[in-house]
């Protein structure tokens, strides 16, 4: 089964990505900032990180970074997922290595065709 | 709904657009047409068929179509029939059309155009493979709001989102405010313009490829083997026709066969035995 950690410091985002991403199969893990991912990664790296933005302790965008240094840290797919929906916050984001880039509100349709072009999900049928 | 409503506005729909609705359909006819009722300062649908019945406003009737037929569409949706523009139909094309150094396309029903812009934006990936070569796509729909949002390229947050790689959001459109406009490059490819599939199609000339997906699961029978047959004569003889993945052209015409290795490609009946399947599909694959 493919592993997913979502990283958002709202408990709400945090459930509704969880549903959808267990309703495409994944098994997840949460973190409410960039540090606690951080420490989750450099325990186990799991398939696909859902990165969120604004967050305290430590952003998304400074958390990215250090994950690309972690040994095998290239590996994850990363979707950042963020209210910032301007195109300077999305080339920063994958200038800074992200995959892919969410502006929410998202939904499974949304998600699902990400993982789609990630390769993590066969499209369906 | 009453009986006599239901099929007056089912009876209207179908002779204008095609759409079969059986009498389980009626909630979609509430759903839809609510709003025009509204928009009419009209209570409800039994006062909207009371109108029609009174008075055929064309303005009303075209709505009422407009509210029935228009669809949700993505980028690259399916994604198979756009892997398959790269590694089959552009590859045969390039040989077969050489000297000319011309692809013409036709999305019929484009809704509000991201299967068009979704092949633009591919075709313009591939320039360094075909250098010189031009692309023309007509897009055609029934409804003049489409064709309108579809000239425009202008989508919404959601609409980006779906089905459409960061990459290419970056690369092809420009923000403008919250809403998303897909470059002039992209736009000058393609012509949009209002077209009822059941009518006749006027002179458009002859296509490469047709992309009619989704469209005929509307239909009845006959409707689909009149629109299928309509189409066989605007096809290049070589040409790919595509359709929707619940959708056939068995049973229906004799005028297209499908190509067993590619689900949903079909092309003439008349055409080659080994025209996009085979080495080529395996090749590609």
């Amino acid at each position: 089964m493919k592993t997913a950690l979502i990283v958002d410091d709202s408990r709400v985002v945090r459930k509704v990505a969880r549903k959808i991403l267990e309703g495409n199969g994944f098994a997840c893990d949460e973190a409410e900032d960039g540090q606690q991912a951080l420490t989750a990664c450099q325990k186990k790296l799991p398939d696909l990180i859902l990165l969120d933005w604004n967050m305290p302790v430590m952003t998304g965008i400074e958390f990215l970074p250090k994950l690309r240094e972690l040994p095998e840290g290239g590996t994850p797919c990363v979707i950042f997922c963020t209210t910032e929906n301007d195109m300077s916050h999305i080339q920063q984001a994958i200038g800074a290595g992200a995959n892919e880039y969410i502006m929410k509100p998202f939904d499974n349709d949304i998600i699902q065709g990400k993982l789609v072009q990630l390769g993590l999900l066969d499209e369906q049928a | 709904m009453k009986t006599e409503d239901f099929e007056l506005l089912s009876g209207i729909l179908k002779q204008r657009s095609g759409l079969v609705l059986t009498p389980e359909k009626a909630y979609l006819l509430e759903s839809r047409l609510l709003p025009v009722a509204r928009k009419y300062s009209l209570k409800g649908l039994d006062e909207l068929a009371a109108q029609i019945r009174s008075r055929r406003d064309e303005a009303m009737l075209r709505d009422m179509t407009e509210a029935m037929t228009t669809n949700e569409s993505s980028f690259f949706r399916d994604q198979k029939p756009f892997d398959q523009f790269k590694n089959i139909i552009m590859p045969h094309v390039a040989e077969a059309r050489a000297a000319k150094k011309q692809v013409r396309v036709w999305s019929a029903a484009c809704s509000s155009g991201q299967e068009a812009y979704s092949l633009t934006m591919l075709w313009h990936e591939l320039a360094a493979k075909y250098p010189g070569w031009k692309l023309e796509i007509m897009g055609t729909d029934l409804s003049a709001e489409m064709v309108e949002r579809s000239r425009s390229g202008i989508y919404t947050q959601f609409e980006v989102q779906r089905g459409l790689p960061i990459q290419l959001l970056m690369k092809y459109f420009t923000q403008q405010g919250d809403k998303w406009q897909i470059n002039t490059q992209c736009r000058a490819l393609c012509q949009f313009k209002e077209m009822n599939l059941l009518q006749d199609f006027g002179p458009v000339g002859v296509f490469d490829i047709i992309y009619c997906r989704n469209v005929l699961i509307y239909f009845d029978p006959p409707t689909k083997t009149r629109v299928l047959e309509a189409m066989s004569k605007v096809l290049a003889p070589d040409g790919a026709l595509y359709l929707g993945g619940a959708e056939t052209v068995l049973g229906l015409t004799d005028k297209f066969r499908p190509v067993d290795a590619n689900r949903g490609l079909y092309v003439l009946s008349s055409a080659p035995a080994a025209l996009y399947s085979g080495a080529a599909a395996v090749k590609a694959a």
